[in-house]
This record gives C-alpha cells, structure tokens and sequence, in this order.
C-alpha cells in the first residue's frame, strides 16, 4: 500500500513549550486510522500543521503520488490538494440552509470569479440530495442548518467533509456529545468514508476507537508512543503508563 | 440579470418599484417640471440621500454580508467626488478663462490658457502649476474613468496588504480608520495639489450646460436613482447565489470557509474593492449636488456614521442599509439644518441643532444594545417569507 | 555772579522769598570758593569747548577721544551726562555743570569734579547741550569702558550686552583692556569670549584672528556661527575666461550645473551689462501688440499668433526690420556663457580666515547636527511620552479586555475639562493640579464603570458591536461638552514651576512640562506593572480575561473584575487628559485626535503587553519625528507618512512588536 501522506520529524513549539516533537507518522490511500493520547499529546496541533494553519519549526510533510511539500502552502490550496478537516466543535454555517452549505463545499472552482458566476445545475443539486441521504439530512435540505441538533451537524460538518471529495480526512472527535445511535452511524458514515479515501480520526472515546476497529496511533508529549491495533496498544506498558498516570 | 434571479428575490422587485414611484413622484413634485411643491435645494437634498443610500448599500454588502466593519469607506467615496470635481473644476474654469482671454488683443496660447487656469484654480494655495494627478483633468472620460478606478486601486492595494496579514475584526477596522484619518491628512495638506483644506468648489455648475439648477438637480436626482437601482441591483445579485454564501460564510466563521478551500482573502479582498468602487461612483454623484468637496468630508467620522445608518437600519439586508440611511440623513438634515422646533422647558430651551447629536449617539447605543438588527429587524417581525435575503 | 530770576520765577510768598535768597547766598560761596581747587576735568572741558559746543558728528570725535582717554575717572560721569543731555554750558563763563530741574523750574547745578551742588540758577543762563544720536552713540561707544570697568556688576553686564548686541571696531581696545582687572568669574568668561568673537571680525592682524577662530572652531554658540557667517559672505562676480578676479575666491561656479543655473549665470551677465537682456514673453507680447498693422504684425495675420511658434516667428520678423530688439536665442546664451567664468568671492580679503571660519564653522555645524539628533531624540521622547500617557488606559481597556472603546479619546477630554472646572474654583494653579489629577481619575473612573455597567458588558462577544455603540457614547458626550464648554478652547494653565526650559545648551532643550510628562508615563507605567503584577484585582483581571468561566468557576466576581478594570482604565485616561490638557488645548474635540494614534499605538505595539504599548509608544513617536526633521514644514505630512509606515509595519508584524505566540494569541 502506497503511502498518501509522509510527516517525518516535525518539530512545533509555541513560547519554548514543544507541541510537537520529532513527530513522524504515515498513512495509506484508503485506510482507517485512530488517533488517541491523552490531552496535550499534541493532537489537534498535529492536524492544524497538516492543514497548514501552524507551520512546522522543522521537518517534512509530503503529500500525493508527486510527494509535494506542504509545509508553507495556505490552508486553502491545503484543501484544495485534497485534505478535508472537520473541527472538533461543529461548525456548520448557521444562517444558511443544508443544500447551501453543501453546494459551498461541493469540489468545484473556488476563485471568487467562477463562484460568482456558479448557478447549480442539476448534477450539482443530485449529487447534494445524495449527500444528505448519505448523512441523514434528505428531508431536511432546506431547512437552516442552525436549527439542526447536535448530532445532525456533525454529519452535515462530514457531509461537507465528503462533498469536498477529499483523498485524506481529518476528523476531531466526531463522536463528542452523541447519542449511542448517532454513534453508530458516525461510524458508519467513517468506515464507508475509509473504503476510497484515508481518514484519520482522533478521538477520546475508547469505546468508540474500538468500533472503528482499525489501527490505532497514540500519541504522548508530541510524539508517536506507540502503533497498532488497539488491541496491541492497549496491550503496550508505556500506553498503561501515560493513560493511568505513573 | 436573469428571470429567475428576480423571482428568487421578490424583495428586489418591490425595492426597484418604490425607487421608481418615489422618483417619479419627486420629479412631477419638483420646481424643475413646474409645480414647485419641492423645492431645488430639497430635490437635491434627496439626491444626496440617494447617493448616500448607495455607499449604504455599498457598506452593507462588505459589513453585513462579508463581517468586515471598514471604517473607510467613506474615503473612496470622497475620491470619487474629487475624481469627478477635478474634472468639473478644470473644465469649468477653462471655459471661464478662455472667454475672458479672448477679450485680449492677441489670440491666447493654449500654454497661456493652461497658467490662467491653473491660476485660477491653485492662486487659493499659493501655487499656479498643475500637479501632475490633474493630467487627465481635461478629459471627462479617463476621469469617469478614475472615479472607479482610483479607489478601486486604493482599495485593492489597502486590502491586499491588510488581508494578506490576516488583519481581521476590529484591528482590520482600526487599520482602515487609519487609512482614512491618512488620506484626510493628506488632502489637508496644500502640497497635495487637491486645494488643501479649500477643497474643490462650484461643482454644481457643469461646464457648458446653461439649464437653470432646477433642472440640474433633477438630472443628477434621476442619475442618483439609476445608480442606486443598479447598484442594489448588482449587490442583490452577488449575495444570491453561492458568492453570498461564501461571504456569509466568511462573515460567521472565517477559519471554517478556508477549510473548505476557499481562499478568503481573495473574497475579501474581491469584495472589499467592489464596494469601494461603487462608494466611489455613489461620491461622483454626490459631490456634483453638494457643490463642494474637501477633506473634512473624509475624515475618519464620516465612515463611523455610514456604519451607523447602515446598523440603523439593520445590516446584512439591503434594504435595511437603504431606510436607515434615508431615515438617519434627513431627519440629520431636519435637526441640525434649524427646521426643527426647539423645545421650551421653561428653565432651559432644547436647540435640536445643539442636542441631536447627543440623541443620535444615544439612539444609537440602545439600537446596538436592543435592536441589533435595526429598523429592517421589524419588517422582519412581519410574517417570515423564505428565501428572502436581499 | 548775580541772580536774576525771571519774572516767572517769582516767589509768591515772602518767606519763601527769603528762603531762596539765602541758598543763593550759600551757593555764591560755595562757587566762588571753587576756582581755589584744581579742577582737571573742566579743563579738559574747556579745551574742547568749541568742539563741543559745535555739536557736530563729524568733527566731535576728538573732543570724546579727549574725554575718554583723559583716565580721570569722574570723565564717566560727564559723558552720561551729556548723553542723557544733562550738561549745560554757563554762559556767563563757559563753564560747564551737570544739570537737574528743580519743580520750580531752576536748574540744580552740580560740578564735575565733586559731584558737588554749585548752587539753583535760572534756565536763560545756561544753555543746554543736545547731542544728536549720531553723537550719542559715539559717546555711548566712549562710555563702554568706563562700564565694562564700573564697580556695579549689572552695569557691566549691560555694557557687554550693548557691544554684543552692536560690536564695533573701537570697542575692542577697551574690551581688552577690562579683561585684566576682571574679578567676577562669570563676567570675565563673558569678556574672554566677546573678546575672542571681536578678534576675528575686527582684529588687524590676521593671524589674531585666525588663532581666535580656531580657539573656539566646535562651538555650539549661535553667537558664534552669528559671527562666522558674515566672515563667509559671498557675491557673485564674473571674469573673462582665462583670468581671475583679483579677490579671496571661495570658488568658481559652472553655469548650468545646480549651484548655478544657465538663466542665472545669464542673469548675471546682463546684470553686469556684459550680455544684452532675454527677451521675456511678456515683452514679446507687448512689442507684437504695439506693432499691429490692420490686423497683422510683420504679414502674419493676428488671429493666427495662438501659439507660441508662431508669435516668436512674428516677433523675429519684427526683429529683423528692426522694429524690436532681436531675441537672445540659446545660442547667444551659450557663447556669452562660454566667454566668461563665474566665481564666488568673499567679501572677506583674508583667505587665511575664510578657510578657518570655514573649517570652524563646519565643525560646529556638524557639533550641532549632532545635537540637533540629541534634540530630535527627546522630542521623540516625549511625543513618545503623550501617546503612552493617552494609550495605556486603552493598553488596558482594550490591550487586557479586549474591549473597545471609541469613546476613551473623549474620557481624555472629560479629564482635561475636569482639570479646568477645578482652576475655575481653585485659582493656585499648583493647588489646583494636585486637586484634578485625582478628581479627573474620579470622574472618569465613574464615566467608565458607568459605560462599562449600561453598554460594554452586553456586548462582551460582540467587539464589533461594541465599537459601535461606545461610538455612540462618544458622539454624544462630545456635544454634550460643546453644550456646557463651548466650542472655544479652555485654558488648562500650568504651575509656574512648570514653566521654562531646560536648555543643555544652544541646541538641546527640552520643557520642563514634557519632562513631568515623561516622568508622569514612566510612573503609569510602573502604577501599571504594580497593578497587573502584584495586587489582587491584576490577577483577577487577568484570569477573568483569559478565561472567564474558569475565572468565575474559581469564585471570582468577573461582573466586578470588569467593572473595576474597566474604570481604572477609563480613570488612567482622565489623568492622562489632566496632563494632555497642559500643553494642548482643551476643547471637546481634543478626544478624536488621540484615538486613531492610541489604537494604533497598542496595535503596533502589540495586544495585551504593556512593554508592547511602550515600544508602539516610542516607535510612533519616533517615527512621527523622524519624518518631521526631513521636511519640518509639514506635519500632516509627517502623520500621513507614520500611518502608511504602520499599515506596511502590520504587514511584517501582524501581532505588533511585542507578540503572544501559540495558542495564547487566540485566533
């Protein structure tokens, strides 16, 4: 399996405190991978230099099939590279309905002329309403998206995520807030998600990693303490360590 | 624009109706078609506050839809009005000149033509040379031409680099009241070969046009409403489709629309220049009314207010930007022009011309604080029609 | 000797008849008892009588040599006598008295000799000496060196004020000769150094004055470069090519190059009537106009003179008929320029002088470029020292809240009217400063708490809507003043302990009222430190901003951190308007001229550091200066330069100077 993504010894530090340090970490065309490690193992510093909204002190990201560097592009081009980020707390554009936000996320042109002049044909509108099947929200395309609960816009955030067609995922606990039944289609809508495209989640819950049921990075101190399965992990005496406290 | 566009936005129909009646209704009304139940000064008076509702309109589309509270635009609206009045001015005079030259005995050179113009217009600064910004002065088309293009530039240059440097919020705000407070120092200066603080004057004489002010006015009135329709017209259209969501998007979270690959400063950047050309035409149309421009009309002040009509009104529609700009201007204009009756309280006489400054302060503190979404806010209040945006 | 008083002069009473009789008795006496003494100075007088009495400025100047080089030392009082046209001649013997009017109209003879009273006469017996001002001069001249001498120090003071205030050839020798018996340190520095400026204008010999200049080369003194500079005039002069003036040439100058334009150098020579004049276009136009012919001058038709071209072609037709005096094309101006070098010449003969003035005075002017820097350098300093003092209420209302307030320029303004309110009931201006500082810090600080409690505390998520509202605030509180103060100006007067400079020396000074407002920002600065770091209501405000929840979790009244910051920093910027209202004048628009550069100062300097507010502080000002010193004229043009600087500075340092890093920053 071909490698997608290649961060080699990324190093951040914010006011002499190291976020990061000498991280290394690789991920596959279409794999499935958790993230866990305890708060402050450097998690969410971990995607913000990925999607370029920290820029790393030191080290390598490569990207794609032509290894291009990432380090020093804007987010956008970022995303436009094809790396899709959903943030921890779900942030959907309130004031506008479903299918406007995701025909705002839907892979088309994104300069400010072509947007201008962008009325969606029927194509673009077939492809939003199968979209919101995938995540549930077909009945609800017009319908503002503030007015959604907590659960729904978590998938409209991942269905904005997949209408992106991103080839890396990057999701920040998705699970956060759910109900068990949310959960389980969360999964769901991830693992299908995983079949043509990496994602990368991090996530808290270790009940939730275990139904991902994929291989497992854990983090500690902004470093890789250890990788596998959960299964192997958990099984790994520096994991027991950090997680219980020495 | 398309069918479908105004059937989206009936909103906009009926904006482009009333525009149309009110016009209408003004010019059957004014001196210049006969019956004189509204006078020149007031038909001008009522263009200003058109050209004011289109800044207004300008500032509701970089405010209200795109989030950016530029405190500057009133800096490409007083560009325009120079742009246009340096044109005005020139023409003008040279008219004025080349009659009284051809009284001599001598035919006059086109060299001594230039130095009485330019006596005439610089002597107020000491200076009779012409500044190099007046070398297209002579020609109304390259100087239409700069009404648009000169804030444009400003505003392309400004936000490239303000945008650039991810300035937002209120330091992005602060940064353009600079750059306002920067041009108004600017043209205070006699160096500035703009006439100092004298301004430009007599521009509401058009050179060559011997049709009494009456009529004048009326001209620029309908300019004035054709203006403003396009404009809102134009705004309309851009926030409709997925531009208006973008910049929506931007407006509520800025960091989540670049995650979605948009490059937000380009629509910054897009939008901020856009307003600023059509605050620049709105100025063109303005100053020619007003009759005279100079630099206290761009002090930093001047966009505050704009901010607050526009916030009177109730940002983020269109139409609220329009009726809180109508309303705010001419009850302005009412108060401070002495019409208003002052009130005795027997130990103290309230002068409106002395305390509606204080009342419009407060007033707006408490829209702020209770009605943040301002006069349009009720019309809103009114049974809720969807897909009405503009 | 015999009294006649006039029948004016008549007595009305008997008795006083009677007194009068008896002093001229006495005074009979005592003049007759005089010619037993020697009486040196009236025969001094009275061998140059005639001169004297002629009074003539041009024949007058032995008779004061006489005077003045007599060395008695009573000749002082005789010259101020006959300055202050107080000398009278008897004229019954040519004597002559110093003089003074009695109220009855006599005159109170005194001798020269004794300053004795020699008796009352009547006027018509005297006649009075008139110098005219010529010649009062020339004894003024004569006189300083009895001054410069005088046992009363102030009258030696003004002695050398009057030379160097008109130095003059004569007055060197006296000078000189002073110097020596000189006890007083300070007056015999002043003479040593009016002496040494005197020796290079006036001294004959050359070398004198050569080791003069070179004695005091570096001197900051504008008395100094004042005597320098006229040592270094120069004139223009013109030779035939190939020879030299007969002069000191400072140096020889090309036409067309920037110190000497063609048109100048040609001026020149048709001032020197070495080349005919240019023809200007006015007298073009003048002699086409005179020479109109039934519509044509010299066969072109006048409708077609509508250029340039074409009158010049006229008028060389005209010319060439002899009608006009011929145009001086480029041409001519280049051979007349060819044929002749221009020099600069000193009036000065000496060129040994000139190069030492010159060297002297470039090493004194490179001194006082150096101190015009130190001097440059404080003005900084303190224009640095007003923008903290207005910024650092914001440094904390905005810098630590976030909280913006358009309305804190007006709070300056509120302060600064508080001071004036309280010099309307407390006339002692120092009493009164002492009484306004805190009541402006109180009235503000309840202005503050006041806004902060109706307005700011609604809109904490809402910075842009706070902007607008405290907008508001502040329109309305600054008619609000108009109404009660008026749109005039209001004195805010200083102590006059305040007033004055001090002056380091010619070059460098710097005002005693910037000094105590530099040192009124240090001690805000350290008030700030103190209040941030050390006291509970810092630490407090600090955990309710960073983060309010946890703050409040952990039993802190965030409502009160607020409320309380937020009038402290309102009150820091009432103190400031006390100390801004000295020097800058009060009226209700004063608020609006320091927001933009205080917002800018805690931007630049960087959100939320105080170090940050003190270097955006220093750098604006320093700035602002800067730009000032390269063109002086002009300060709007200095503040419109200092706002583009910053709008390019964000560019580098978008979180200003002093920046919070990582997640602290808060995007």
């Amino acid at each position: 399996m071909s490698t997608l993504l290649e961060v080699s010894g990324v190093t951040v530090s914010f006011d002499g405190f190291r976020a990061i340090n000498n991280l290394s970490f690789q991920i596959g065309r279409a794999e499935l991978r958790a993230v866990i490690g305890p708060n402050g193992a450097g998690k969410t510093t971990f995607m913000d230099i990925v999607t370029g909204k920290t820029r790393p002190d030191d080290g390598h990201i490569l990207w794609g099939d032509k290894s291009i560097s990432l380090v020093g592009m804007s987010e956008a081009k970022i995303v436009q590279a094809g790396i899709g980020r959903k943030f921890q707390k779900p942030t959907v554009f309130e004031d506008q309905s479903v299918q406007e936000n995701l025909l705002m996320a839907l892979r088309k042109n994104r300069s400010p002329l072509s947007v201008l002049f962008y009325r969606p044909n029927a194509a673009d509108l077939a492809r939003v309403a199968e979209l919101a099947a995938e995540i549930g929200l077909d009945d609800a395309l017009l319908r503002l998206s503030g007015e959604l609960s907590h659960g729904q816009k978590q998938w409209l955030e991942i269905g904005m995520l997949l209408a992106q067609d991103p080839r890396l995922l990057l999701v920040d606990e998705p699970a956060a807030g759910m109900t068990p039944a949310e959960r389980e289609k969360t999964t769901t809508i991830l693992k299908e998600a995983a079949k043509t495209r990496a994602v990368v989640v991090v996530e808290h819950d270790m009940e939730f990693v275990r139904r991902l049921n994929c291989k497992v990075t854990v983090l500690h101190e902004g470093a890789v303490l250890a990788e596998g399965s959960l299964d192997h992990v958990t099984k790994n005496q520096d994991v027991i360590d950090v997680y219980l406290g020495r | 624009m398309n069918r479908s566009f105004i059937a989206r936005n009936p909103s906009v129909l009926v904006f482009l109706s009333l525009l149309a009646l009110f016009t209408l209704t003004v010019s059957v009304l004014a001196e210049g078609f006969g019956v004189g139940l509204i006078s020149t000064s007031f038909v001008k008076t009522l263009g200003k506050t058109l050209c004011l509702c289109l800044i207004a309109v300008a500032m509701d589309l970089i405010w209200g839809y795109t989030g950016i509270l530029s405190l500057g635009h009133f800096a490409f609206f007083g560009l325009g009005g120079y742009m246009i009045g340096m044109w005005l001015m020139y023409e003008r005079t040279r008219q004025i000149v080349v009659t009284s030259l051809a009284d001599g005995v001598l035919p006059p050179t086109p060299e001594e033509v230039e130095a009485a113009i330019g006596n005439q217009i610089f002597g107020v600064v000491g200076s009779s040379d012409f500044p190099l910004i007046w070398a297209f002065a002579d020609s109304l088309t390259l100087q239409l031409a700069l009404v648009v293009i000169v804030p444009g530039v400003l505003a392309l240059v400004f936000g490239w680099l303000a945008f650039r440097s991810r300035v937002t919020g209120v330091y992005l705000s602060i940064l353009t009241q600079a750059m306002t407070l920067g041009l108004s120092l600017y043209l205070f200066q006699n160096a500035s070969g703009l006439r100092g603080n004298n301004g430009l004057s007599g521009l509401q004489n058009l050179p060559g046009i011997t049709a009494p002010q009456s009529a004048v006015s009326l001209w620029f009135f309908w300019a004035s409403a054709l203006a403003l329709g396009l404009g809102y017209l134009l705004v309309a259209w851009v926030v409709s489709g997925k531009f208006g969501s973008v910049i929506r998007g931007i407006r509520d979270n800025e960091a989540r629309v670049r995650f979605l690959g948009y490059s937000v400063e380009s629509y910054k950047l897009a939008v901020f220049t856009l307003t600023a050309c059509i605050s620049g035409i709105a100025g063109a149309l303005y100053y020619p009314q007003a009759g005279i421009i100079n630099p206290a009309e761009v002090a930093p002040i001047a966009s505050i207010y704009l901010a607050v009509w526009v916030a009177i009104g109730g940002r983020g529609r269109l139409y609220g930007a329009v009726i809180g700009t109508a309303f705010v201007s001419l009850v302005s204009s009412w108060f401070t022009g002495g019409q208003a009756p002052d009130i005795n309280l027997g130990f103290y006489t309230v002068k409106w011309v002395d305390w509606w400054l204080i009342l419009l302060g407060l007033s707006f503190v408490l829209v702020t604080l209770y009605a943040p979404r301002g006069m349009s806010g009720l019309i809103d209040a009114l049974p809720r029609r969807k897909g009405e945006d503009a | 000797m015999v009294i006649a008083p006039s029948p004016f002069d008549l007595p009305e009473s008997p008795s006083l008849m009677k007194t009068l009789l008896l002093a001229a008795l006495a005074a009979l006496l005592l003049t007759n008892a005089a010619p037993a003494q020697t009486t040196p100075v009236q025969d001094i007088l009275q061998s140059q009588s005639d001169l004297i009495m002629k009074s003539s400025r041009r024949t007058i100047g032995p008779a004061i040599d006489a005077i003045a080089d007599s060395g008695l030392p009573q000749m002082q009082s005789v010259l101020e006598a006959w300055r202050a046209k107080d000398m009278w001649q008897r004229k019954s013997d040519g004597l002559f008295f110093a003089a003074s009017k009695n109220d009855d109209g006599t005159l109170k003879l005194r001798s020269f000799e004794d300053n004795a009273v020699v008796g009352d006469v009547a006027r018509n017996t005297l006649i009075q000496l008139k110098p005219n001002s010529g010649i009062r001069a020339m004894i003024a001249t004569a006189l300083v060196q009895f001054q410069l001498s005088d046992p009363d120090p102030t009258k030696r003071h003004a002695a050398l004020d009057s030379i160097s205030r008109d130095p003059d050839a004569a007055l060197l020798a006296p000078l000189r000769a002073s110097i020596n018996g000189e006890d007083d340190a300070a007056l015999l520095a002043r003479k040593t150094r009016l002496n040494n400026l005197m020796t290079m204008t006036y001294d004959p010999d050359e070398a004198s004055r050569v080791a003069a200049i070179n004695a005091m080369a570096g001197d900051l003194g504008l008395d100094f470069r004042g005597t320098l500079n006229p040592l270094l005039i120069t004139k223009m002069t013109v030779a035939k090519t190939g020879t030299t003036p007969d002069a000191n040439v400072a140096a020889q100058l090309t036409p067309g190059t920037d110190a000497l334009s063609r048109s100048a150098a040609y001026a020149i020579l048709v001032d020197a009537g070495l080349a005919p004049p240019l023809v200007t276009q006015d007298a073009r136009d003048d002699a086409l106009r005179a020479n109109i012919v039934a519509g044509y001058v010299a066969d072109t038709p006048v409708a077609q003179l509508s250029t340039e071209a074409k009158r010049d072609a006229a008028y060389d037709a005209l010319a060439a008929q002899s009608l006009a005096a011929p145009r001086v094309t480029d041409t001519d101006i280049t051979v007349r320029l060819s044929e002749h070098q221009f020099f600069e010449v000193y009036a000065e003969p000496s060129p040994a002088v000139t190069t030492a003035a010159k060297a002297a005075l470039a090493k004194s002017e490179s001194r006082v470029a150096a101190s015009q820097m130190v001097d440059l350098g404080l003005d900084a300093l303190s224009l640095a020292s007003i923008y903290f003092l207005a910024a650092i209420g914001l440094a904390i209302t905005f810098g630590v809240m976030g909280v913006i307030n358009m309305a804190h320029g007006e709070f300056i303004m509120l302060g600064a009217y508080t001071g004036y309110v309280v010099q309307l009931f407390v006339p002692n201006h120092t009493l009164s400063i002492i009484i306004a500082v805190p009541m402006a810090f109180a009235v503000t600080f309840a202005a503050g708490v006041a806004l902060e409690r109706l307005v700011i505390r609604w809109l904490y998520h809402r910075p842009l809507e706070t902007l607008l509202a405290t907008f508001g605030v502040s329109i309305a509180l600054q008619q609000l003043a108009k109404n009660i103060f008026g749109t005039q100006a209001r004195p805010l007067t200083s102590p006059t302990w305040l007033d004055g400079a001090w002056a380091i020396n010619d070059v460098v000074s710097i005002s005693y009222i910037r000094i105590a407002i530099f040192i009124l920002a240090l001690m805000f600065l350290g008030l700030f430190l103190f209040i941030m770091r050390r006291t509970r209501l810092g630490l407090e405000t600090r955990a309710a901003t960073q983060n309010p929840r946890m703050a409040s979790s952990m039993g802190i009244n965030t409502d009160r951190v607020n409320m309380l910051t937020f009038g402290l920093g309102s009150g820091i910027a009432g103190i400031a308007g006390v100390a801004i209202g000295l020097f800058a004048k009060v009226t209700s628009e004063m608020g609006g001229d320091y927001i933009v550069q205080s917002f800018m100062t805690v931007v630049v300097g960087g959100v939320g550091n105080i170090w940050g507010t003190l270097a955006g502080a220093a750098m604006i000002g320093g700035f602002q200066k800067g730009v000032e010193w390269l063109n002086p004229s002009n300060t709007l043009a200095a503040q419109t330069y200092m706002i583009v600087f910053i709008i390019i500075f964000i560019q580098f340092r978008p979180r200003g100077i002093i920046a919070l890093k990582g997640r602290a920053a808060g995007d």
